[in-house]
């Protein structure tokens, strides 16, 4: 398996959607390889730490502030 | 031949199904219910879109009249967050245009067509590296990081990876196709790697470095 034959499959890798036979062979790549190693890790955290950490956070009192104008006009509308 | 009994018992239906019968029904509380349930989501996905948090407020409450409005147009073929989403990314997208007026603003935005080529960045990141920055200095990294993304990047790695929605549901949202999604939502991957690996490489992620100053 050759770096960008590994890099085609690395999104199914890291959603855990390959096959055995395909994880084996990606795992053996990842063996052998360094640099994609280094990608498939710092690729993997990336999302783990979009996941992780709320960047647009919706602060309680402008919530709640939304929420009644929401459903205020919903009501009007009705 | 499968009993209709034996389907429903392979199909729980979702539990917004039943707040959405009751909503149609004239129950107004039961849409309150869905609100407060996905108001922060679609608060989220408005501001990576619209990267402005007064048309992020706008965006939200526009999303959830619209979607209160049509609910009778709601098919219930896919998931009542996929149609919510799909009608919030669209007034996302409508307010960047008021925002650029005249300019045309689409998901295939700044999408370049290059594929397949290998990142060449071998550096490692330090060990749990965003131990190194204090909360808020995290944040403004992560929100520089994934605003420098191309729109079309962007949008399909927030759905994807942030919000959790499927490849398909995903591509059913942005009306693009499962291809499509796929090649994006790796190079919106690789190229945030890239751009965090500034922060967080072994070597580089020193605390105070200033960043947001």
């Amino acid at each position: 398996m050759t770096c960008k034959e590994f890099l085609a499959l690395l999104d199914d890798m890291i959603d855990d959607s390959v096959t055995a036979e395909a994880r084996a062979e990606l795992d053996a790549h990842l063996g052998r390889c360094a640099h994609c190693e280094v990608i498939f890790n710092t690729t993997r955290k990336t999302i783990e730490i979009y996941r992780s950490h709320e960047i647009y956070e919706l602060p309680a009192t402008l919530r709640d502030r939304l929420h009644a104008a929401i459903m205020a006009r919903c009501k009007k509308a009705c | 031949m499968p009993t209709i009994q034996s389907i429903a018992g392979e199909l729980e239906p979702h539990p917004d199904v039943a707040l959405i019968a009751r909503v149609r029904g004239g129950d107004i509380s039961a849409y309150d219910t869905l609100v407060r349930k996905y108001e922060r989501q679609l608060f989220r996905i408005a501001q990576h879109i619209t990267q402005n948090r007064e048309d992020a407020e706008d965006v939200m409450q526009d999303a959830f009249l619209k979607a209160y409005e049509k609910l009778d147009q709601f098919q219930g073929n896919s998931k009542f967050y996929t149609w919510l989403v799909r009608i919030a990314v669209n007034e996302s997208l409508m307010r960047l245009r008021k925002r650029r007026t005249g300019k045309m603003v689409s998901i295939d935005e700044d999408i370049e067509t290059e594929e397949g080529s290998v990142p060449r960045d071998l550096a490692d990141w330090a060990p749990d590296p965003e131990q190194n920055y204090n909360q808020a200095e995290l944040g403004e990294i992560l929100r520089k990081t994934i605003q420098g993304l191309p729109q079309g990047f962007r949008i399909v790695f927030v759905l994807r990876d942030v919000e959790g929605l499927s490849t398909e549901e995903t591509a059913e949202t942005l009306g693009l196709s499962i291809p499509a999604v796929k090649s994006r939502l790796l190079r919106a991957r690789l190229q945030l790697r890239e751009r965090l690996s500034r922060y967080f490489h072994r070597t580089k992620a020193v605390k105070n470095t200033g960043v947001g100053k």
